[in-house]
């Protein structure tokens, strides 16, 4: 009984961490069709943000839930402002750009604060259940993912200017017809999504090793997570990542990490077989 | 476009390609002896050593203090008159944690650059790029990091720690602290298997039991299925020998799900990677690691080297570790050879380095096996403490025994494989 | 749209004879440094022509071409250890690859997947490929008396052989020789290709795909005989690339594999096929040359230029280079201008 409850919310645990690190991504990449390979230094320099801004003494949440999207949007608005403005609607010269960005990003953060880094450490204590026991932090990640879930739910659903942000990524030419800058909207979209990404890097940073390369861990899942999910931002990339996170992490239990790997990407083969404009395309046709 | 016209000119141009190829099939006869202008004299004014090493991408937390290191050793060298009377000079060469360009610069250390030594190679996949080629280009090769041990060529000499050097004391000794049963688990490739397998023989001589052994892709960050498969088995102590940054994830995980003080942690690896200066110390307390060094040595030594270490590189200067101290040891036990030897000319340094090459350095002394081409070294037992290093129990002059009985370059100088565990 | 890879008669000419007389006056002159330096470039120069055909040509974006160069590999290094000689070893990890890519193709293209899921298909089939070659250090996993090796790759891998006679190993000279002969033969399979009428209506698919199957072009057929093209030239590179190294280990499938394929094609311009032979020779070089002796971290140096390329050059340097010459040649020229085609 003990086992089925921690097998189970070591699953929700992995579904919410995956959702985490995608969410930023399914923005990018689901609403502005930028496929964005640097996304796992967006992470990387949100967690950086992290880790120095506590080293200099800040209250650790307030560097991870404050400073590391903050950072990590700031560096979005100029990545949009010096590249990416650039390539809309290129979709292969915004990988190869991205991919570039990936490489430079990597190399400064190495040369301004080497490669040993020493980490925050993860905060609250351990959730006993019987004879196992859980990281408490890792129900701050699960409730954090679902906060930011609902937030940007609500932003896009809710207010006039995710409706625009929706607009704009359809048809710019209409809303310049309106009088709105659609090149706003889009460094606004890009920076938010940006900032995501930095938060992911930011809450993961107590729990993996901060490093410059640290990105390169998480990118490939986020695409795959983003692409099988489809255009909805939410639902889409929430129930590919459901359905990513309960496979690999019940294949890991039952044989071995290798084979739940691939099992991952094998599903999101078939999946997208099946399903080719992803879980929206079929299933969730205009929603967010 | 017309379409008719150009299609004949795309035949025309197949048609002349079939003439020429013809005659280049003739040219690549010709120019076969081209190979023999290879072999070249060497550039006799000073020597050289090439460091191939990983100094951008993913493995330059290894690179960067190795080549600080090596570069410390060749000031050192050249400031007690250098070799026989020649300077030793440097040549750097970034790999880029790239195989392919291991492969192409140790072409060019051999065949343009002429160095007398290559020194470097941190993954055992980027040694055995290596030896190959300079096995076949006649130039000497210096394998300095630790590894899981086995090779036997006589090109090549080895000076890191072996398992028979991790193992076979600090193993039972373990077991003899913590108890019997034990849990290994380890990055997915060759070191860590045969590491595991090592562990398993000596854990087993002692009256040890080792319970799994798990393995992990190096790209693996999530460790929530594999810790609770260790709580479902209760090992007494857990054996790793994970590797990188990804793998921190699981002693992150192991910390915050409470196991740190139920379930103690023995590692080969746990701060080859400075693992022990990344984590916040709540998460190490405790881990114990058999290593060839840490720079929290208790000898005059060793404080000696720290602090000109220091005082060359600055008070933040990465920390030295035993996978990166080990170009400074291997630099100065192959030239100690060159001294001996009176040349750097390769067959000479063979002959010096298996009559038993002796060096000692900040870690203790370093012994060459004319059998194997590995040498002997002192293991310490460290435990992390506060985020430093604990040296808590020493073993010293300990032998490369990982191939006795299997390889002998002496006997058999051609032999050139490398063996797995017992 | 400029009209792109039509066979220009004098180009070819003047490319095919470059190569060849590389190939048979550089072994005279050159040191066998330098020598093996270009053997491996060249290899990777096959390498970027058949991505050239996969995507330049036939518009099927694929992330994956590493897979396929890879496979061929891997298939090269496991036969050729088996059978101690190198001939059928070589055709294998050519007819390999295009099975495989038929198998893949005909999942993606009969599926009628849209181009971007084409990529993150084959982007998953390298993935999945670079995960298993890393999880095969368990010496149970061998395929005769080949053992896979995992992430350490696997060593001492045999070259290749005058054919049929395995006690006659091709010396490196004789390997730069080969590797010269085969770019120049597979630059010429593009250039037929793209001549050929079927080459026509593989332009014509990329270009528009729903006005080619509207005139009665089994689109997807077409995709899919090009698709299995340039991954069997993919795979021939693999197997070249072997032979070169004598190692071959999962790096090969890597992702950085897949993306620096395609950053050749950028820089050298991917509207022609001598573009990624340039492409592929320049980026090779330079980042060799960056690491040696610098402090210059060769990440951010190349991670720049792509940024820097993509933006201001986004066509790449040949054909800017040759539409900068051309406008040139109808200001200045008397009334000479000529048609690009």
């Amino acid at each position: 009984m003990d086992l089925v409850l921690i097998l189970t919310l070591q699953g929700v645990v992995a579904i919410a961490t995956i959702l985490l690190f995608s969410i930023g991504l399914a923005i990018i990449f689901g609403m502005m069709r930028v496929i964005n390979l640097a996304h796992g230094e967006f992470m990387m320099i949100g967690a950086y943000g992290a880790v120095k801004s506590h080293e200099a003494g800040l209250n650790l949440w307030v560097a991870m839930l404050v400073v590391a999207p903050l950072v990590a949007a700031l560096f979005g608005l100029v990545v949009e402002r010096v590249l990416i403005r650039h390539l809309y609607g290129r979709l292969i010269d915004t990988l190869l750009a991205t991919w570039g960005l990936s490489l430079f990003t990597v190399g400064v953060v190495t040369m301004i604060f080497g490669n040993t880094t020493s980490g925050v450490p993860t905060p609250l204590g351990t959730l006993r259940i019987g004879d196992y026991g859980l990281g408490q932090y890792n129900l701050v990640i699960v409730g954090v993912t679902l906060l930011v879930l609902a937030l940007v739910a609500l932003v896009l659903k809710r207010t006039s200017a995710g409706v625009l942000a929706r607009a704009t990524m359809q048809n710019p030419e209409m809303i310049a017809a309106l009088g709105y800058n659609p090149r706003r909207i889009y460094a606004a979209t890009f920076a938010i999504g940006s900032g995501l990404a930095g938060l992911a890097g930011g809450l993961l940073a107590p729990l993996t090793g901060v490093i410059p390369a640290m990105g390169v861990a998480f990118v490939a899942k986020a695409f795959i997570t983003v692409i099988s999910g489809g255009a909805a931002v939410i639902l889409g990339t929430g129930t590919a990542a459901a359905i990513y996170g309960v496979i690999s992490q019940s294949v890991t239990y039952v044989s071995t990490s290798v084979i739940g790997e691939a099992s991952l990407f094998l599903a999101a083969i078939i999946l997208l077989r099946l399903l080719p404009n992803g879980f929206a395309g079929r299933f969730f046709k205009g929603g967010v | 476009m017309t379409d008719t016209n150009t299609t004949t000119k795309a035949r025309g141009s197949t048609g002349l390609s079939r003439r020429r190829f013809t005659s280049l099939l003739l040219a690549s006869g010709v120019s076969a002896p081209a190979i023999l202008r290879a072999s070249g004299a060497r550039a006799t004014d000073s020597v050289k050593m090439a460091a191939l090493l990983d100094l951008s991408g993913g493995l330059d937390i290894y690179g960067r203090p190795m080549l600080m290191a090596m570069e410390m050793a060749v000031e050192e060298i050249n400031a007690t008159g250098g070799l026989n009377g020649k300077p030793l000079e440097l040549i750097t060469y970034d790999t880029q944690s790239n195989m392919q360009l291991y492969a192409q610069y140790a072409q060019q250390a051999a065949l343009q650059d002429q160095v007398d030594l290559v020194h470097g190679g941190i993954t055992s996949s980027s040694r055995e790029v290596i030896r190959p080629i300079l096995n076949r280009y006649n130039t000497l090769y210096l394998y300095s990091t630790q590894y899981e041990g086995g090779v036997c060529d006589r090109n090549t000499f080895c000076t890191g720690t072996t398992p028979a050097m991790t193992s076979k004391s600090p193993i039972p000794y373990t077991i003899d602290m913590w108890g019997p049963k034990f849990y290994s688990i380890g990055a997915d490739y060759n070191a860590p298997r045969i590491m595991s397998d090592w562990s398993r023989t000596f854990g087993e001589q002692a009256g040890g039991e080792q319970v799994a052994n798990d393995f992990f892709p190096l790209n693996v960050t999530e460790f929530g299925a594999l810790i609770t498969k260790i709580q479902q088995a209760r090992p007494d102590f857990v054996c790793s020998a994970l590797i990188g940054a990804a793998h921190l994830g699981f002693y992150r995980q192991w910390a915050a799900a409470g196991m740190l003080s139920e379930i103690p942690i023995f590692s080969f690896t746990f701060g080859s990677g400075n693992e022990h200066m990344m984590l916040p110390p709540e998460e190490s307390e405790g881990i114990i690691t058999p290593c060839s060094y840490f720079q929290e040595i208790d000898s005059a030594l060793n404080r000696d080297w720290v602090s000109r270490y220091h005082a060359r590189y600055g008070d933040d200067a990465p920390y030295q570790n035993n996978v990166s101290i080990g170009g400074y040891e291997g630099t100065w036990l192959w030239a100690t050879a060159v001294r001996n030897a009176g040349t750097a000319e390769r067959e000479a340094v063979i002959e010096a380095m298996e009559a038993g090459t002796s060096w000692t350095g900040p870690g203790g002394t370093l012994t060459m096996n004319a059998a194997n081409h590995h040498s002997s070294r002192d293991i310490f037992f460290g435990r992390c403490t506060g985020g430093a290093w604990e040296p808590f129990h020493t073993w010293e002059n300990q032998q490369p025994s990982d191939t006795d009985g299997r390889c002998d370059l002496i006997a058999n100088p051609g032999q050139n494989v490398q063996f797995g565990a017992e | 749209m400029p009209q792109t890879f039509a066979p220009r008669h004098a180009g070819t000419l003047a490319t095919s004879v470059l190569i060849l007389g590389a190939a048979v006056v550089l072994p005279q002159t050159l040191g066998l440094f330098t020598l093996l330096q270009l053997t491996v470039y060249a290899v990777m120069a096959i390498l970027a022509l058949s991505l050239s055909i996969t995507w330049g040509l036939g518009g099927v974006l694929c992330f994956g071409q590493a897979a396929f160069f890879g496979l061929g590999g891997y298939t090269y290094a496991v036969a050729v250890t088996n059978f101690g000689e190198s001939t059928l070893p070589i055709l294998l990890a050519v007819l390999v690859q295009a099975l495989v890519a038929l198998c893949l193709g005909w999942f993606m293209f009969m599926g009628r997947l849209s181009d971007l899921y084409v990529g993150v298909v084959t982007l998953c089939t390298s993935l999945i490929l670079f995960n298993f070659a890393n999880s095969t250090s368990d010496p149970w996993y061998r395929i005769g008396s080949a053992a896979l090796n995992g992430f350490n790759g696997m060593p001492a891998i045999r070259g290749i052989n005058i054919p049929f006679l395995p006690g006659a190993l091709l010396s490196p000279v004789q390997s730069f020789v080969l590797t010269m002969l085969a770019l120049l033969a597979v630059y010429l399979l593009c250039k037929t290709i793209a001549g050929s009428s079927w080459g026509r209506v593989v332009a014509a698919t990329r270009q528009n795909p729903l006005r080619a199957e509207l005139m009665g072009y089994d689109t997807a057929r077409v995709k899919l005989g090009i698709f299995v093209i340039g991954s069997a030239v993919a795979g021939f590179a693999g197997c070249l690339f072997v032979n070169w190294n004598g190692f071959v280990s999962p790096d090969v499938f890597g992702l950085s594999m897949s993306a620096q394929i395609m950053i050749w094609m950028i820089v050298g311009g991917r509207e022609t096929f001598v573009g990624p032979i340039v492409g592929a020779f320049a980026l090779q070089a330079l980042v060799s040359r960056l690491g040696v002796g610098s402090e210059i971290n060769a990440n951010v140096v190349l991670g720049g230029l792509l940024m820097i390329f993509v933006v201001l050059v986004p066509r790449g340097i040949l054909p800017t280079v040759r539409d900068g010459l051309l406008s040139l040649g109808r200001k200045w020229g008397p009334g000479k201008t000529r048609e690009v085609n």
